[in-house]
């Protein structure tokens, strides 16, 4: 033990030499490729590979607006653009090639019509197109107290409302037993389960959607690999979390949830959509109202403050709103899927805890999820997200 | 056209669910729908937005660059070289190099086209009715090319696949037969894939004037068609191949012309003086639509289906349909017409719209 610290201080030069060895040769290496070009017999007189990725969609009184991405293997031009089969002059700020990975926008003063369909496609200076179909034209709203107020009042009934609703229950849930406790815990679990998958496929989803260097689906796993492991070593600080706290990581997984979903549908918001009905936001409270019932059940032995169900509510169902407003503002796909991912690694994280919670209080080990509390719990979760997403999903 | 790969949009699934939101959250708040609509901002106006006029492509073509300037080659015929035979007609020789070459269809729009001597539409070739015709054709090019002429002439001069005439990269060969039947025609690369060969812009004009000498109940029709008569010099020729161009190979054209520049004819209308009449050769080489169209705005005009006759075949007609490959010749006047700017184009919106527009320029002499 006591020759260690002078091994390693001996060796402190041949550590640097080893340091610096490879990076010097990585340096000479990428210095031979861009000088001798070695690899010059790549260059087959074929075009380029271009890539072109529609970020933002506005409509407006000048027309059409878009904010398009570049991921070409070499910087591209666009050359004209056409709008339904048709040849339209256009405004490109800022003008020139666009490199790899750069976004401009297009102003396109086009008249499109009013609840119809429009396709653009750009055409490139190697002739390649790329389209961005709008599947229902409608104006973009436009950032006003009174557009925002709006999107607040939809952001309340999609993420606060249910949750209060749901805590409004916890006057009724006091008296269960170890049974009844049981089952509302796999409620819980049940539930954000459903959210998880749900959170995860949708982040998939509008991965898919974004620009390939973002590499979406990548990034989505990682960062819900990060999200769940940094909240896993915050709520394991002085011990297991039970109570008040451990409901408040229920509230914040499922707020995470709907920032990632507010996001979402602002960004929906700003791109245009057709009309239905008013069924799906009763839809929607009913399908989020098991939202706050999980979030109670933790603090049913111990009643917290009136002030805190408030917070609680505020923190699982504000993000919402923030989530509303931030996705008609700026939304790009690669945003919305590094919201949506966070928020499953929140949610995984909570079921982890929650399930801990479950095993703790019966002193049963894995055995607690045979219980037919529990399984007739989760099975409740579940089944009840399941169905009452069907007047949600479209 | 392209319907290419829409790309699948966002929030389809969302976008119907926030509208529902949307509606259902305004009629929560205000009470009405009018209040919901005003929330959703002011809807696009058509006055706001009147200048139709943006139909059209952004900046312009580098002609010097291409080589061809799509107004010079309204009336830039190649009638070759000629000589005299023993027997007294005439042998007219034309030089055709077949090369690869990028050209510029639309501004900043770059295709790899295949040419006859550099140009899309390849050289317009003029000859008269019964002339010895002597084509020598040399392939510069990377690929088999041929021509195939519309003509009369033997098997062994038709250009397709297993005739001398269809040669290889580096290799010459020489068209020999004569000029008939007086018409509007058109040559073309026979090489297979044909389709290909076609799109990639290897087609022109084959015009053969009739021999007044031959047409003796019409001889004055006969004389206003040849070139270098008195007569001839009255009218205002113009050639125009309508061609497409499939830029990303889908097999769907993503750019219509009148030879070759979509919209050139509208940034550069054609000047007509009024008082002289007005005769275009019109052929048809698009490729994958099945049929093109001509349609000339406030007139109308006479036409010769493949020219083959002296008489026409159509009278007073504003819209003419080709099928691939087919051509004829449109005769008018705006002598009675008041100067200004007179349209014509593919009645095909579609193809309109996607470059194949054009103006006369109308001016008193």
């Amino acid at each position: 033990m006591e020759d260690q610290p002078s091994l390693s201080e001996s060796r402190r030069p041949q550590n640097l030499i080893w340091l610096l060895m490879p990076l010097a040769l990585l340096i000479a290496a990428i210095g031979w490729i861009v000088f001798a070009d070695p690899f010059q017999s790549f260059r087959n007189g074929a075009p380029p590979v271009e890539g072109v990725t529609f970020e933002r969609t506005i409509l407006n009184d000048q027309g059409l607006r878009m904010l398009v991405r570049a991921g070409g293997s070499d910087p591209m031009r666009i050359a004209q653009v056409q709008v339904d089969a048709a040849y339209w002059s256009f405004t490109q700020t800022p003008p020139g090639d666009i490199s790899r990975g750069a976004t401009v926008w297009l102003d396109v003063p086009y008249p499109w019509v009013l609840g119809e369909a429009h396709a653009v496609t750009l055409v490139t200076t190697t002739g390649a197109t790329f389209t961005h179909e709008i599947e229902v034209a409608v104006p973009t709203p436009k950032v006003t107290a009174g557009q925002l107020r709006f999107q607040a009042l939809i952001g309340i009934f999609v993420g606060v409302v249910p949750i209060v609703f749901g805590l409004m229950f916890y006057p009724v849930l006091r008296g269960v037993g170890q049974g009844g406790m049981n089952f509302l815990m796999a409620l819980t679990i049940g539930l954000l389960s459903f959210l998880l998958v749900d959170s995860a496929e949708e982040a998939l989803e509008l991965a898919g959607n974004s620009a390939a260097l973002f590499q979406g689906p990548v990034m989505v796993i990682l960062v819900a690999a990060a999200t769940f492991l940094l909240l896993m070593a915050v709520g394991q600080r002085g011990g297991p979390p039970t109570g008040l706290a451990l409901s408040t990581f229920i509230a914040l997984g499922i707020g995470l949830h709907n920032l990632g979903e507010g996001l979402a549908i602002g960004a929906a918001f700003a791109a245009g959509s057709a009309g239905l009905g008013t069924f799906l936001v009763l839809g929607f409270t009913v399908h989020n109202i098991t939202e706050g019932i999980g979030i109670a059940a933790p603090i049913l032995r111990k009643r917290p403050p009136l002030w805190a169900f408030a917070g609680l509510a505020l923190l699982a169902g504000g993000p919402a709103v923030i989530g509303m407003w931030l996705g008609s503002l700026a939304f790009s796909p690669q945003w919305g899927a590094f919201a949506l991912a966070i928020g499953a690694g929140a949610i995984l994280q909570v079921v982890v805890q929650v399930g801990a919670y479950v095993m703790r209080s019966n002193n049963l080990g894995l055995e607690t999820f045979l219980r037919p509390s529990v399984l007739g719990g989760l099975t409740a979760g579940v089944a009840f997200m399941y169905i009452t997403a069907a007047f949600v999903k479209i | 056209m392209d319907p290419a790969n829409p790309r699948d949009e966002t929030v389809s699934r969302r976008g119907v669910l926030l509208a529902g939101l949307a509606a259902a959250g305004g009629s929560v708040a205000v009470g009405n729908r009018a209040a919901a609509q005003e929330a959703m901002g002011p809807s696009v106006s058509a006055s706001t937005m009147a200048t139709h006029g943006n139909m059209m492509t952004v900046g312009d073509v580098d002609n010097l660059a291409n080589g061809f300037d799509p107004v010079a080659m309204l009336t830039d015929w190649d009638v070759g070289t000629t000589e005299t035979l023993s027997d007294g007609r005439t042998l007219r020789t034309f030089q055709v190099d077949a090369e690869d070459k990028e050209i510029e269809i639309a501004p900043g729009v770059f295709f790899p086209a295949w040419t006859f001597n550099g140009r899309v539409p390849g050289p317009a070739l003029r000859a008269k009715e019964g002339d010895r015709i002597r084509i020598v054709f040399r392939n510069f090019g990377s690929h088999m090319h041929s021509m195939h002429f519309h003509g009369i002439h033997s098997a062994r001069m038709d250009g397709v696949n297993g005739t001398p005439g269809m040669i290889g990269p580096g290799e010459e060969f020489t068209y020999e037969f004569d000029a008939k039947p007086f018409g509007c025609h058109l040559y073309h690369c026979h090489a297979l894939p044909l389709k290909r060969h076609m799109a990639k812009g290897m087609y022109g004009a084959f015009v053969v004037d009739p021999d007044p000498e031959k047409h003796l109940d019409q001889t004055n029709v006969a004389r206003s068609r040849l070139m270098g008569t008195a007569e001839n010099a009255e009218w205002q020729e113009l050639v125009m191949v309508m061609n497409a161009f499939d830029t990303n190979f889908d097999d769907e054209n993503e750019f219509y012309a009148a030879n070759t520049v979509a919209f050139a004819y509208m940034n550069t209308p054609i000047r007509i003086e009024k008082n002289r009449p007005v005769r275009v050769y019109l052929i048809n080489a698009v490729e994958f639509d099945p049929i093109n169209s001509f349609h000339l705005h406030g007139n109308f005009f006479d036409y010769y289906n493949q020219g083959t006759t002296l008489t026409p075949t159509l009278r007073t007609v504003d819209l003419i349909t080709q099928c691939q490959g087919e051509r004829g010749i449109l005769e008018f006047s705006f002598a009675e017409h008041e100067p200004g700017l007179y349209m014509f184009h593919a009645h095909q919106a579609e193809f309109t719209e996607l470059g194949w527009m054009a103006n006369f320029d109308v001016v008193e002499a």
